[in-house]
């Protein structure tokens, strides 16, 4: 399964920490992963998920670019960070 | 290199001494320590909520430690982050380093917290007399990390 975590605004805008997606076609890469998400849950999802800002991440590496997806990836979707 | 995201508070004292090696082969320590500053009044209904990514956090940090030991001599780093709910006036993070020489120390010590600031995954909350809201990430703080990337280059 590829394991899917939200953070920050994105986490709150969605109502969504964390969700869990069968690998494979449709969802093979990070962007196919969030045309299913936006087309699993709606206009809400497309909304948020379309921040021009959003930073995507793949097995806890920020990716700037589609990247293919494996089983037991974990994928993370959030807002610029603040730290510090 | 040692890197800490925990709600407890820290002791900048002994974090400090921990950047001593008794072989004493260092010759200056810099350090930073960030504090939590109160954007809306009265201060004392604020507070701030620290979200992060773990595992990501500590790596990405780690990876900004090590990148800080192939540019300058450093002897140790090290890094404390607080998470959690937070009030205005409590420390919030450390940063350290120890050298051989204060230059070294200096950079490292502002290059980590600068690159912290922009590739670490936290994120505030602020919550005040205007409500609770989301603190967005500053285009200065971004143009501070660019600095080093530039500087690299030269």
């Amino acid at each position: 399964m590829l394991n899917v975590l939200f953070f920050g605004r994105i986490r709150e805008e969605l109502d969504c920490a964390q969700l869990t997606v069968a690998p494979g076609p449709g969802c093979d890469d990070l962007d196919a992963l969030q045309k299913h998400l936006e087309t699993m849950h709606g206009d809400r999802w497309q909304t948020v998920l379309g921040q021009d800002n959003l930073i995507r991440a793949v097995n806890h590496a920020v990716v700037s670019v589609n990247v293919p997806l494996v089983d037991g990836d974990e994928v993370a979707f959030f807002p610029p960070v603040t730290g510090g | 290199m040692r890197v800490d995201v925990q709600q407890d508070d820290f002791d900048v004292a002994k974090l400090q001494s921990s950047l001593l090696s008794g072989e004493h082969d260092e010759g200056a320590i810099a350090t930073f320590t960030g504090y939590v500053r109160c954007n809306s009044e009265p201060a004392d209904g604020y507070r701030l909520e620290l979200e992060h990514y773990p595992g990501m956090t500590e790596s990405s940090i780690e990876a900004i430690l090590e990148e800080s030991a192939q540019r300058w001599p450093v002897c140790r780093a090290r890094v404390v982050h607080r998470v959690g709910v937070l009030t205005a006036g409590e420390q919030i993070v450390w940063v350290g380093v120890s050298a051989s020489h204060r230059e070294a120390a200096f950079a490292a010590c502002e290059f980590i917290m600068d690159y912290l600031k922009t590739r670490a995954p936290f994120w505030k909350k602020e919550t005040g007399s205007q409500g609770a809201s989301w603190v967005d990430a500053r285009e200065s703080d971004t143009l501070r990390a660019k600095r080093w990337q530039q500087s690299q280059q030269q």
